[in-house]
Formats: structure tokens, C-alpha cells, sequence
């Protein structure tokens, strides 16, 4: 068995330290080594969308990403979206505009969105859906869920 | 693009409700936006091992021997299991076989032997020790090749149901059944027009994001526990007593969240093999299948082969229909076509109509329900021959179908006769819907299409536990896919004249709840919806019998209504449901109502489309310009979520019309087993899908509920079809409707 790494990281805000094999996947890592079991696996080739995190800024799959490739990085997950007790606004526009059935796509979809308003906080129908186009949803027929991001979209300006 | 005004266009029953049509948050909501739900590979538990299973690289051969040894030696290794290891008994070899292969490996991923490690990545590596001796056999992978004369048989011991009756003659074809009624020989002799076509379409999978998982624990008092992602925990506790030998009550299965399933996750896979490992190791062993497990492993819905032929007079009026089905079962028998010879005609009031329908094995995954099984590859033909006969008639698309639209009293061919339904409704919603009243743009083409699914009952528990404070704990076994846990509490909130958001709705594990059926068929809502209701009224009785108890009153003296319970004849008899409930514990104990029902109502569903489409000229890509799915769902309990399911499944439905195949080579091998390459519809992909809820009530439910479901996945293959006929002039024989068959469809 391959010798594991000491990995130092920052995860929704805390120190974060782990232990990992070479071959481990960021997002093998934060489910089964964390425990972070909000980020989710649907496909683990980058195709579905379900384990997006954001990693330095950017908008990643996190089941590319190789855990020892998130020394020093500066993790957020679905866990570190809330505000402790106080949902976002985009985790409350999903639930009142029932963007979600199953759910499992629903933390990626809302990590890929909060990514999007913070970028272009007003974003056309058709940027959005080009947007999320790497986030899979097979429940909804993405109508809900284009609405819940116009929603949050128009209330975190009006706030 | 712009977003399109998006009329919430329903037309809705005339009974009043309180929580019924409203559209609370769900009860689940917070816990699903935030990361905490448990789902089926969420799950841990101390002391954990890995599974992992080995699957056949071939769409058919003999398995000659598996050699475990070294994979057994390596390191890590707990434990490794095979077919050998379940109970030999008679009567489920099919099923056993598919949970692990004995003999014959069927399809390209048919699972041969599982092993537990203590790490996932262990396990794969004792995979690649396990040595299988295999004599590879040539496949077949449609039901045209399947069924040819010296075609190469799956099952040596298989032999056709002819009509009912055991022809003795060995072949694929597991069955071969007809619905007739009247005479179509008289009736096509009577039409002045006649339609007649072959279609074909494709195996597709249902594409649920989370792929199959579970985890067994065999514990040292012989009980097994299993929790897992299902659409029936009960399904899958009687399916491991059968596979097992074991009684049910040794067996507890508690189900997670669930991550999509559309059908597909009501047969087990994972299960069997992990509470084998577990008995063998004394751990827990979790196992969770890959997307290309999930594609290759599991059950998708079949590709067919479909002739349909009708015969009509000059005025529309159909004399006759005839359709052949052909539908591939997969490696197993038990293919959808039984529920595609219920729908295939239902639309229509035809006098004289023949279906004939055959099961077929083929070397490919056993196929599993996917919404609305069959049906939609039987509308894709049904509904396109309409188009065709509405061109030849000279008639408008929607009057044709309305001209033999069924209704109440209508004899379907395969023997039914209709209840209350709103298939005719349904059709002039979408005649007169601004998007039909448009012209379309040009260079569009516009298509539509309509599809009925029966829908089903089957048995649902519930219980319901009084709080001190007025609110109720509802305990029911219908795993939740879609918000069902709020719809069935809404049922009890409206019963009981209390606000949603004091029922707390659980989905609980199979020691803890009587009897439910599966999530599918679209019965959640209508059945287990109904037990609630009927645990609510149970609760209401008691609230009223207790009442009357502290004033000493006689009970049919007391109503409840709006959540109080007053005198009819003395005014200052009155006490809220809450109140009554801070005095259980001392009027008689805590109050707990419970149901079990098996409910008959069942309302079949209709759903129709009116589909805008473009098409590049240059490369044959179509596009979905414009989507109205129309449906008659009985009553929309909580609305948002009534269109929610006619959204998903319509965009289900323009994948199958559009991209979704399974790819095999000619050796039977998936080439498009990733989510990469087998394309589901993305959020570019798509307009926005307007809904139409329209409300003829079930009479049968006491809420008028039919179930949403399914119904709204078979308009849109021929919808859209008609749509890319409307735009180039040639009839679509075929699924997917890729840019390269557009392109060739006018060659």
C-alpha cells in the first residue's frame, strides 16, 4: 500500500489537515477522509458536476483533482455556504422555487451559482444556463432552478 | 434568449382547499440545500469495508471457472464473494443469476464476483486478480437479431409463451402476447385511408445522478441490516429473503435520501453481494457502483422495434389499429411491453383495434422500469402515425385527436373500461394554449403529441403520533424523490385543519412501518397520500371522541373543522386541535392514528406537448425552441412540484428524442458508458418547459389525485419527431433524431 501525504488546507474557513494516498481524489478525500459527505459524486470523470467546490476562486470538480494537489489551497464546499444558521440566499430562492427534487445535484448547483452572482451579479437566462452547463440535473428540467438563480440574483441586489 | 412569460395556465377543480394547492418549503429542504442529507454512498458506519465487483468484459459466454485465490491473498483483502455463495434454490435463478453470474455472463458488465477490502482502491486492485475463464460466445443485441431463425440462444432453457400457452419451442422470445378488440380485418376494409410504419428506438437509462449504492451488515443474531438508496426498501427486503433464504423479519432495510431513480432503483444489484461480504467478514461492507457500473450493470429501459398501422375514414374517424411490438428485455425476460400494449392505443375510442407484443431476451442489461416503461417507445410510433394520418386526412393535429378522443366509458383494447379521465381535456388545453394559437416562426417546425399512462395503487402505511404542542410526527415508507414526504403530510395537514409546518414527515426503515409499495408508478401521492389521509382522520375521530370525553358529551355531537373542535349545538363547546392535544396525557393517554390501504381509484394520467423546433441546416442539430407540456394530473397537491415532474420528465423525454442512445459495438460493448458521451440534456441545451396543470378530479381518490409521474415522458420522442417532419418534410422512423439522422432523413 502507497505511503500517504500530509495535506494542509483551508476548508470553509478552518485549518484543515489531512492524510491521503497518492491516487486519492480531493473529492475521495473530503467525503471519506474528511467527512465532508455534502460534496457529492455522480460520475467521478468531471462530467456530472455533483462534486463542485470552489478551490482558490475558482469553480472546480473536485473529483479531478488530486487531494495532495490541495496543499495550502483555500477550500469552500455546500458545507461552508450557509452563514451558520442562516441559509443563503441562494440555498433559500432553491427551496422556494422547489429547484430541487432528488437533491444530489443540489449542493454543486449551488456552489457553481454562488460562484456565478459573485462574478456577475445580474446574469442573463442564457448566462446562467451557460454557466451551470457542467452541472448536471436530471429531476428538474433545469426551469426551477434557472428561476431560483433570477430570484436569488434579484434579492441579494436588492439587499 | 429571453426568458418566456410563464403563465402558471391551470385550470383548476372548483373544491376549496386549505394546505391542498399550496406550495409550502419542503419539509426536507434545508437539510438537502446544505450538504447534511444522507444519500446511499453518504453512509458510514464504524468498522466499515469497501466492496468492489467484477464484471464480464463480454456480452455473452460460458463461464468455464473463477479462480479467487490470489485475489483473496492480497493484502487488504477481507473477503470475496460469487454466486456459490447464495442459497442454491429453485425458482429465482434469474434473479440470483443477475446479482452474480453462474454459468453464463448475459451482457458486458454482468457482475461475476465481489470483494471487500478495507479500501475501495484495494478492492478494485483484487478485481484485477480474480482469474475468469470465459468461452466467448456470439451476442445479440436487437430484438430483429434475436429473434431471426438459428439466431444464438441466451437460455437453453427458455421457451416461448405463445398466447399463453408453452409452445415447447426453445428460442429468445420469452413471450408472445395479444389484446384484441372488435374485428381490424372488417375495420381496415372499412377506412378510406390507411397509415402504416416501422419505428425503432434505442436502449436509454433513466440517468439518475446518484449512482446505486448500499451497505450490509450481517450481525452475530443472524439479522441482516441494510441501508440503501431504493425506491423500495420493502422491494428490496423481500428480494434479499428470497436471494438469501431468510424470513423477512430477519431483514431490516433503512432507506437514505435518494438521488434520483425514475424506475431504476426498484431491482437490487449492490445489496445481495455486500450482505454476502458481510456475513463473510462480521463488518459492514458498503459498496458503491461507478457511472460505468451504472450503465453497464444496472437497468436501463429497451430499445424496440414498433410497426403500427391505422385505418380511417375521410372524416377522421379511426376504423382500425393494429400495433406489433417487439421490446428487448435485456439479459432476462421481463421487458415493458406488457405496459406498452395498456397505452399504446388508450388515447383513442377505437372500435377495432389488435396488439400484438412480444418480450425478447437480448445481451444487454436486464432492463428495469423507467418512467412510464414502454410507453414512450410505443407513443413514438402510435403518435407519429397520427401525424402522418392527420396529413393524409387534410385535419389539424389536436382535431383528429380529438376527434376519437377517449372518455369516460371508453373500452381500451387490452380490456379496461375508462373511469372519469381527461385525455380530451387535455387536448383542447393545448388547442387552445397561446403556443398552438401562435403562428410558429419561420423555419420551425411545430409538432405535438399525446400520451397516456395508467398509473397504480398498491399498499401504503402511515402513522401518525399526536405532539403535546398540537403538531404530529407522520411516519411513512414511501422513499422521497421528488417532495413526496410534503405532499403526503399535506394530505394529513388538510384533514386535521393544521398548517403544514406542524407535520413532521419521515420516510422510515421497513421494522418501523407497515407494507409499502415502491416509489413508482406515480401511486406515492395517490396512495401513500391516501393513508395519510386516512391516519389523519383516525387522529381526527379520536381528537373528537376525546373531546367528548372531557365535556362528557356524546361524540356525534362534536365536528372538526379548521383545526377546532366545537359543539353543533353548544356554542361554548370549542377547543382548539392544540389545545386538546396539551391535555392528552391526562384525558387518556397520547393519541396515534394509523392506516394501511391498498387503494383501487387509480386515475390514469394524459400528458401532451406542443413542441417549436429549429434545425441547423448545415449540420442536422435540432433544437428546442419552445416546450409546453400540458397533463391532467387528477389534483396538484403541492403545484410547484406537480410541474416540477412534468419538467423533468419532459426534458427527459427531449433527451431520448435527441441524444440519448446506448452506443454498442457489434460485440456488445457499451462505447458511451461516461456522462460525457451518453448526453443528457444540459441546462443549454433547453428553453424554458412551460407547464399546464390541468385538474379533472380522480374520483376515486378523496382528494381527486391521479398521479404525475410518468405521463409526461411518452409525448415528447413523437412530439418532437413530428416537429423535425414539420421542418424537412421526412417522417423520423428512428431514435435518436442525432444530427446525422436528420441529415440522411432526406436522402
Amino acid at each position: 500500500m502507497p505511503g500517504k501525504t500530509h495535506v494542509q488546507t483551508t476548508i470553509n474557513g478552518e485549518q484543515v489537515d489531512f492524510l491521503c494516498e497518492p491516487r486519492q481524489s480531493l473529492l475521495e478525500c473530503l467525503r471519506d477522509v474528511i467527512g465532508l459527505t455534502g460534496t457529492k459524486e455522480g460520475c467521478n470523470d468531471g462530467n456530472c458536476g455533483a462534486c463542485t467546490i470552489n478551490m482558490d476562486g475558482r469553480v472546480v470538480t473536485s473529483c479531478l483533482v488530486l487531494g495532495v494537489e490541495a496543499e495550502g489551497a483555500n477550500i469552500e464546499t455546500i458545507e461552508g455556504v450557509a452563514d451558520g444558521s442562516n441559509l443563503h440566499p441562494l440555498q433559500l430562492a432553491f427551496l422556494e422555487n422547489a429547484a430541487l427534487q432528488c437533491g444530489i445535484c443540489t449542493p454543486g448547483f449551488i456552489v457553481s451559482s454562488k460562484a456565478l452572482l459573485e462574478q456577475n451579479p445580474d446574469p442573463s437566462e442564457h448566462e446562467i444556463r451557460f454557466w451551470l452547463a457542467n452541472n448536471l440535473c436530471r429531476c428538474t428540467g433545469y426551469d426551477k432552478i434557472i428561476r431560483a438563480v433570477q430570484d436569488a440574483a434579484k434579492k441579494m441586489q436588492e439587499a | 434568449m429571453t426568458t418566456a412569460d410563464y403563465e402558471r395556465n391551470m385550470i383548476l377543480s372548483n373544491v376549496d382547499y386549505k394546505v391542498i394547492g399550496t406550495r409550502p418549503v419542503r419539509h426536507d429542504g434545508a437539510d438537502k440545500v446544505t450538504g447534511r442529507a444522507i444519500y446511499g454512498a453518504d453512509f458510514d458506519a464504524s468498522g466499515l469495508l469497501h466492496g468492489k465487483i467484477l464484471r464480464s468484459p463480454h456480452a455473452h459466454a460460458r463461464i468455464v471457472s473463477i479462480d479467487t485465490s490470489k485475489a483473496e491473498a492480497l493484502e487488504g483483502v477481507k473477503a470475496v464473494a460469487t454466486t456459490a455463495d447464495f442459497p442454491q434454490k429453485d425458482g429465482n435463478k434469474w434473479l440470483r443469476d443477475n446479482i452474480l453470474a453462474s454459468d453464463k455472463a448475459l451482457y458486458a458488465g454482468h457482475a461475476i464476483a465481489g470483494v471487500a477490502a478495507a479500501s475501495p482502491h484495494v478492492a478494485e486492485e483484487a478485481l484485477a486478480l480474480i482469474e475468469v475463464k470465459y468461452e466467448v460466445l456470439e451476442p445479440v443485441l436487437t430484438t430483429q437479431e434475436a429473434m431471426a431463425e438459428g439466431a444464438p440462444i441466451l437460455h437453453e432453457g427458455l421457451t416461448t409463451q405463445e398466447l399463453g400457452e408453452d409452445s415447447g419451442v426453445v428460442s429468445n422470445t420469452a413471450n408472445h402476447f395479444q389484446h384484441v378488440k372488435g374485428d381490424i380485418g372488417k375495420g381496415f376494409k372499412d377506412a378510406d385511408v390507411i397509415v402504416e410504419r416501422e419505428y425503432d428506438t434505442k436502449t436509454v437509462h433513466q440517468g439518475y445522478i446518484e449512482p446505486h449504492s448500499g451497505t450490509a451488515l450481517w450481525g452475530p443474531d443472524g439479522r441482516l441490516h441494510v441501508w440503501c438508496s431504493t425506491q423500495g426498501s420493502f422491494v428490496v427486503r423481500d428480494s434479499l429473503a428470497d436471494l438469501l433464504d431468510m424470513p423477512v423479519s430477519k431483514i431490516r432495510v433503512t432507506p437514505t435520501e435518494i438521488g434520483g431513480g425514475f424506475g431504476g432503483k426498484i431491482p437490487i444489484y449492490v445489496e445481495p453481494v455486500a450482505a454476502i461480504l458481510s456475513k463473510k467478514t462480521g463488518a459492514p461492507v458498503k459498496i458503491v457502483m461507478s457511472r460505468k457500473e451504472t450503465f453497464e450493470g444496472s437497468g436501463p429501459t429497451p430499445g424496440s422495434n414498433i410497426k403500427i398501422k391505422l385505418g380511417a375514414k375521410s372524416d377522421g374517424t379511426i376504423t382500425a389499429a393494429h400495433a406489433w411490438m417487439a421490446m428487448e428485455a435485456g439479459a432476462y425476460p421481463g421487458s415493458p411491453v406488457g405496459a406498452a400494449a395498456q397505452c399504446v392505443f388508450s388515447t383513442y375510442d377505437i372500435e377495432n383495434a389488435l396488439i400484438d407484443g412480444y418480450d425478447v431476451v437480448v445481451n444487454k442489461p436486464k432492463t428495469a422500469a423507467y418512467r412510464a416503461p414502454g410507453a414512450p417507445n410505443a407513443a413514438f410510433g402510435m403518435e407519429q402515425a397520427m401525424n402522418e394520418l392527420a396529413g393524409k386526412l387534410g385535419m389539424d393535429q389536436i382535431d383528429l385527436r380529438l376527434k376519437n378522443v377517449a372518455v369516460e366509458g371508453t373500452r381500451r383494447p387490452d380490456g379496461p373500461v375508462f373511469r372519469r379521465i381527461g385525455a380530451k381535456e387535455v387536448l383542447e388545453a393545448m388547442r387552445d394554449h397561446p403556443h398552438y394559437q401562435t403562428t410558429k416562426p419561420d423555419g420551425h417546425g411545430r409538432g405535438v403529441a399525446i400520451g397516456f399512462w395508467f398509473n397504480i395503487g398498491f399498499d401504503s402505511a402511515c402513522n401518525i403520533a399526536v405532539n403535546s404542542d398540537g403538531s404530529i410526527n407522520l411516519t411513512e415508507g414511501s422513499t422521497d424523490i421528488g417532495g413526496s414526504r410534503t405532499s403526503i403530510a399535506m394530505h394529513a395537514a388538510e384533514v386535521l385543519g393544521i398548517p403544514v409546518e406542524d407535520v413532521r414527515p419521515s420516510v422510515v426503515d421497513t421494522d418501523t412501518i407497515g407494507f409499502t409499495a415502491v416509489t413508482g408508478g406515480s401511486r406515492t401521492t395517490f396512495a401513500t397520500g391516501w393513508a395519510a389521509y386516512e391516519a389523519a382522520q383516525d387522529v381526527r375521530t379520536q381528537s373528537i371522541e376525546r373531546a367528548a370525553t372531557i365535556w362528557d358529551v356524546n361524540p356525534d355531537s362534536l365536528d372538526m373543522e379548521d383545526g377546532v373542535i366545537s359543539s353543533k349545538t353548544d356554542s361554548e363547546l370549542k377547543m382548539t386541535f392544540k389545545e386538546l392535544a396539551s391535555q392528552m396525557s391526562d384525558t387518556g393517554g397520547g393519541i396515534t392514528g394509523r392506516a394501511a390501504v391498498n387503494p383501487k381509484g387509480v386515475g390514469g394520467s394524459f400528458a401532451g406537448n406542443i413542441v417549436d423546433v429549429s434545425i441547423d441546416g448545415e449540420t442536422g442539430k435540432v433544437t428546442v425552441e419552445r416546450f409546453t407540456c400540458v397533463q391532467d394530473v387528477g389534483k396538484a397537491i403541492h403545484p410547484s412540484y406537480v410541474e416540477g415532474q412534468m419538467q423533468g420528465g419532459s426534458v427527459q423525454g427531449i433527451g431520448w428524442a435527441l441524444n440519448e442512445e446506448y452506443f454498442m459495438n457489434d460485440q456488445g460493448n457499451m462505447a458511451n458508458s461516461s456522462l460525457l458521451d451518453y448526453r443528457m440534456p444540459t441546462s443549454l441545451d433547453l428553453p424554458m418547459i412551460d407547464t399546464v396543470i390541468v385538474e379533472v378530479a380522480n374520483p376515486g381518490h378523496p382528494f381527486g389525485v391521479r398521479g404525475v409521474g410518468e405521463a409526461n415522458i411518452i409525448p415528447p420522442t413523437p412530439a418532437i419527431a413530428n416537429a423535425v417532419s414539420d421542418a424537412t418534410g421526412n417522417i423520423m422512423t428512428q431514435l435518436p433524431l442525432t444530427p446525422g439522422a436528420v441529415l440522411e432523413s432526406g436522402k
